[in-house]
C-alpha cells in the first residue's frame, strides 16, 4: 500500500513540477495546487496507512479505542490544506489581475519590476 | 448564469447553506465538522448569492465588511485562548461552564468560542477574495 | 459530555498541572498581542485614521515584552509553556531560549522603526489597503516563529508572515507590484512547500514534531535518511533567507512596494530563514551539519560574492540594497558553514546587525528619494549641502552596512573572518572580505553620487518642498541609527548574549530541560 502511494505521490510530484516549470502563469497556478496535493498525500502517507476506524471518541466513552488511526497526520493535513487553499484562493487574484493589468499570462514577458534594458550605474563623477 | 431559475432559487439555496453551515459548526464540536468547513459552507453560499445578483447585494446583505468580519473572528479565537490566563492554565485550554438554559444544562467551552472564530474568520476572508474575483467579472 | 465529576481520569499522565508563571505568559504574549492588535484594526477599517494610534503603542509594548522576556531568558535558561496544558511532545510547545528572544527583540524594534516611519509614508489609500493590520499580523508570524518549539507550528508562522506580507506588497495594486509580487508568492510558496515536504518526512523518521524531542532523538537514532532531510531543510530555509542560486525572487520583487514595507522585508523576512536554518540544521542535526557544511560554505562564497557584484551593477537604490540583503544573508551563512562556536555567534550578531541595519537603509534610501525626486544613481545628487545632518547619518549606515569601524558590522564580521580561518578554510575568508570590499565600493558610489555632487539642474524644483513634513521618518533613522552605533561602540553585552546563543545552539540540554523537566522523553 505504501509502495503504490509513494508512486502517486511522485507523479503528482513530476506532474506539479513539470507545470511549474511553465511560461503560461495559470499553468504555474495549476502546478501549485497540484504540489499541494502531492503534499498532502505524503503527509498522509507518512503517518502510516491503516484501516482502521478514525479517531473520534464516542459518545460514552472517556478514551480512544486501541484501533484507531493516528490523528496527528490528519491534523496537519487540514492545516496544510486551509493554508494552501487560502494561498491558492490569494494567487488566483493575483494571477488574474496581473493578467489584467500586465495583458499577458507570459511570465517572460512580465518585465515590468525588472525592465530588460536597465541602465548601468554612471561610471564617472 | 442569470436565468430566472437561478435568480429564483438563489436566496432560499443562499438562506439553506447559511443554517447548514451553522449546523456544521456547532456539530463539529463533538463529531466531523467545525468552524473551518461551516465557514467554507457559508462563504460559497454568498459567493452563489453574489453570482445571482451582483457583488453590491451581497454587500448590503452582509452589512459588515468581510474582513472586518474576518477581524471579529480573529479577535474571538485570540480572546477564547487568553481566557485560561485567568483560571490558571496554559494558553488555549479548554474551559467549560455548565449553564441551566430553559431546564437543559447546556455545556459551553471556550473550545467553541474558538471555533466561532475560526469561522468567522473563513467566511470573511472568502467572501472578501470570492467577491473581489466576481466583482472583476462585472467590469 | 455529562459534569465534570463523572471524570475519573488521572489527569497529571497528560495534563501540565502546575499553573503557569508570568514567566510562562511572555512566551506567548508576542504572538497573541500582535494578532490582536491586528483583528482590531481589521474591525476599524473605517476610521483609518486611528490606526497608528493602536498600532504604535502594541509595538512598543512588543519591545517591551520581548525586552522582558529576554532578560528573563538569559538570566534563568529557556523557557517552555505548552499549548491546551497537554504534555510534552503531544501539546504545541512555545519555547524560548537566548537566540529566539533575542531575534524577536531586534525585529520588534525593526517593525517599531518601519511601523513610525509608515505614519507619513503610508497615505490614507494604503491603510485602507490595510496597511496596519498586515503590519501587525507579520509581526505576529516573526515573532510566533522565533518563540515556537514546534516544527510544524514553526511552518504555520511561517505561513502567516508569508500571507501578510503578500498583503503588503500589493499594496496600492500599481503593475510594477503585480509582478514583482507574483514571483515573489510563487517561488515562496514553493519554498514552504519544501518546508512541508520536510515536516512530511521528518514526522515520518522520528513520529515526533516537537523540537526539543527531535534534538533528543536525532542524537540516538541509525540508520535514517537524516542526510537527505537536512539537505531538503537547508534547501527550504536557503530559499526562504534568499541564498544563491535560489534568491533570484528577492531582487525581483523588494523593490516594488512602498519603501516602508521594502525596510520591513529587507529587515525581517530573510532573517527568519537563517533563524530557522539555525535553529533546525544546527540545533536537531549537528551530525549532518558538519557533513553538509562544505556545501554551505561553497554557497555561503558564491552569495556574497555575487551579491557585492549585483549591488555595483544597479543604478535603482532599492534594488542595490536587495543586493545588500543578499549580501548580509551569505555572511551569515559563512558563519553557519564554520560550524563554530565564534563563526555561529558572528552568525547570529550579524543577524541582529543586519535587521537593524536593512531596515534603516532602505528608510534612507527613501529618504533620498523625497530629497532628490528620484530613485537612481544617475539622477540624483546635492543632498549634503541640502541636507548635511541627514548625510551624516546615512554615511554612518553605509558604513555600518560596508562592515567598517566604529559600527555595528564590524565585531561580527571580524568573528567570521576569525572563524574561518581557524578551520583553515581561506577562501571562505576572502569571500567574506572581498564581499565588504565590493559593499564599500557600491555604497561609497551612492555617497559620492547621491549626496557630494552637485544636483543637476532638472532636479531643482523638487528641492524646496518635502524637507520639513518627514520628521517621524527622520525619528525613525534615527533610532536605528543610535543603535546601530552604540551596538558598535560597546559590543559586549550584543556579543556574550550572542555567543549564550550559539551556546544553546551548539550544546541543547537546557532547551531540552525546559521542554521534559524530568530528563527524557515521556
Amino acid at each position: 500500500m505504501e509502495t503504490l502511494f509513494a508512486i502517486l505521490v511522485g507523479i503528482l510530484f513530476s506532474a506539479a513540477i513539470y507545470l511549474l516549470l511553465s511560461k503560461q502563469s495559470v499553468r504555474v497556478l495549476l502546478g501549485i495546487a497540484l504540489l499541494g496535493s502531492a503534499v498532502n498525500l505524503l503527509l498522509f502517507t507518512s503517518g502510516r496507512l491503516t484501516r482502521e476506524i478514525p479517531p473520534i471518541i464516542a459518545a460514552g466513552l472517556d478514551a480512544l479505542p486501541n484501533n484507531t488511526a493516528n490523528p496527528l497526520p490528519q491534523a496537519l493535513i487540514l492545516t496544510a490544506i486551509v493554508i494552501s487553499f487560502s494561498f491558492f484562493a490569494f494567487l488566483l487574484v493575483l494571477t488574474y489581475r496581473a493578467f489584467q493589468e500586465l495583458g499577458t499570462d507570459n511570465t517572460d514577458e512580465m518585465r515590468l519590476a525588472e525592465p530588460k534594458n536597465e541602465p548601468m550605474p554612471p561610471t564617472g563623477y | 448564469m442569470n436565468t430566472l431559475i437561478f435568480r429564483t432559487v438563489a436566496p432560499f439555496l443562499t438562506a439553506l447553506m447559511i443554517v447548514f453551515s451553522i449546523f456544521v459548526l456547532l456539530r463539529g464540536h463533538n463529531e466531523p465538522g467545525g468552524g473551518f468547513i461551516g465557514g467554507l459552507i457559508a462563504a460559497s453560499a454568498f459567493a452563489i448569492y453574489g453570482i445571482a445578483y451582483g457583488v453590491a447585494a451581497v454587500r448590503r446583505a452582509l452589512w459588515f465588511h468581510p474582513l472586518s468580519i474576518a477581524g471579529a473572528g480573529l479577535m474571538l479565537s485570540v480572546v477564547s485562548g487568553l481566557i485560561s490566563a485567568f483560571a490558571g492554565v496554559p494558553f488555549m485550554t479548554g474551559l467549560w461552564i455548565y449553564p441551566k438554559l430553559f431546564g437543559v444544562e447546556v455545556p459551553l467551552a471556550t473550545v467553541i468560542s474558538f471555533d466561532i472564530g475560526v469561522y468567522l474568520v473563513v467566511v470573511g476572508s472568502i467572501t472578501s477574495i470570492a467577491l473581489a474575483l466576481e466583482e472583476k467579472d462585472d467590469a | 459530555m455529562a459534569s465534570p465529576s463523572s471524570l475519573s481520569v488521572d489527569l497529571s499522565q497528560a495534563f501540565v498541572m502546575a499553573p503557569p508563571g508570568l514567566g510562562e505568559w511572555l512566551v506567548i504574549l508576542p504572538p497573541a498581542l500582535m494578532i490582536t492588535a491586528g483583528a482590531l484594526l481589521m474591525m476599524m477599517r473605517h476610521r483609518v485614521d486611528r490606526h497608528g494610534f493602536i498600532a504604535i503603542p502594541a509595538l512598543v509594548a512588543l519591545v517591551l515584552i520581548d525586552a522582558a522576556l529576554l532578560w528573563k531568558v538569559s538570566t534563568g535558561g529557556p523557557v517552555t509553556m505548552m499549548m491546551g496544558r497537554w504534555l510534552p511532545p503531544f501539546g504545541i510547545a512555545f519555547t524560548v531560549d537566548v537566540l529566539g528572544a533575542l531575534m524577536a527583540l531586534v525585529s520588534a524594534l525593526a517593525g517599531l522603526a518601519a511601523g513610525i516611519a509608515a505614519l507619513t509614508d503610508i497615505s490614507d489609500s494604503g491603510r485602507r489597503y490595510g496597511f496596519f493590520p498586515f503590519l501587525m499580523l507579520l509581526m505576529a508570524g516573526v515573532s510566533g516563529a522565533f518563540l515556537t518549539g514546534d516544527i510544524f507550528n514553526l511552518y504555520v508562522w511561517f505561513e502567516v508572515l508569508l500571507i501578510s506580507s503578500f498583503g503588503l506588497l500589493i499594496l496600492g495594486s500599481e503593475k510594477q507590484q503585480i509582478d514583482g509580487a507574483l514571483k515573489y508568492a510563487v517561488l515562496n510558496l514553493i519554498g514552504t512547500t519544501l518546508f512541508l515536504i520536510s515536516v512530511g518526512y521528518l514526522y515520518a523518521i522520528f513520529g515526533t514534531l516537537n523540537m526539543a524531542d527531535i534534538a533528543l532523538k536525532a542524537r540516538e537514532i541509525n540508520g535514517a535518511p537524516l542526510m537527505t532531510l537536512s539537505a531538503l531543510f537547508i534547501l527550504a530555509f536557503a530559499m526562504k533567507a534568499a541564498a544563491f542560486p535560489v534568491n533570484f525572487w528577492l531582487p525581483a520583487s523588494y523593490h516594488t512596494p512602498r519603501i516602508t514595507v521594502s525596510a520591513l522585508f529587507g529587515g525581517l523576512l530573510t532573517k527568519i530563514g537563517i533563524y530557522a536554518l539555525l535553529r533546525v540544521i544546527v540545533m536537531l542535526f549537528p551530525v549532518q551539519r558538519e557533513e553538509l557544511s562544505l556545501v554551505l560554505a561553497i554557497v555561503a562564497v558564491l552569495t556574497m560574492v555575487l551579491s557585492g557584484l549585483g549591488m555595483l551593477a544597479q543604478n535603482d537604490l532599492r534594488r542595490m540594497a536587495g543586493f545588500a540583503v543578499i549580501l548580509g544573508i551569505g555572511n551569515m551563512l559563512a558563519g553557519i558553514a564554520t560550524d563554530t562556536m565564534v563563526g555561529l555567534s558572528g552568525a547570529v550578531l550579524y543577524a541582529l546587525h543586519s535587521i537593524l541595519a536593512m531596515t534603516a537603509l532602505y528608510l534612507v534610501i527613501g529618504r533620498v528619494k523625497a530629497l532628490t525626486g528620484s530613485w537612481t544613481l544617475s539622477a540624483g545628487g546635492g543632498i549634503y549641502s541640502m541636507a548635511p545632518g541627514f548625510a551624516f547619518v546615512s554615511l554612518a549606515l553605509f558604513l555600518a552596512v560596508a562592515g567598517l569601524p566604529p559600527f555595528s558590522g564590524l565585531w561580527p564580521k571580524i568573528m567570521l573572518v576569525k572563524a574561518s580561518v581557524d578551520i583553515g578554510a581561506w577562501w571562505l575568508a576572502a569571500g567574506i572580505l572581498i564581499s565588504g570590499f565590493l559593499a564599500t565600493i557600491a555604497l561609497g558610489r551612492t555617497f559620492l553620487l547621491a549626496y557630494w555632487r552637485p544636483a543637476p539642474e532638472s532636479a531643482a524644483s523638487v528641492i524646496a518642498g518635502p524637507l520639513k513634513q518627514d520628521r517621524l521618518a527622520a525619528v525613525a533613522i534615527l533610532g536605528l541609527a543610535a543603535l546601530i552605533v552604540l551596538f558598535g561602540l560597546f559590543p559586549e553585552a550584543p556579543l556574550s548574549l550572542s555567543q549564550q546563543a550559539a551556546t544553546g545552539l551548539l550544546d541543547p540540554q537546557s532547551y531540552v530541560r525546559s521542554v521534559f523537566p524530568q530528563g527524557g522523553a515521556q
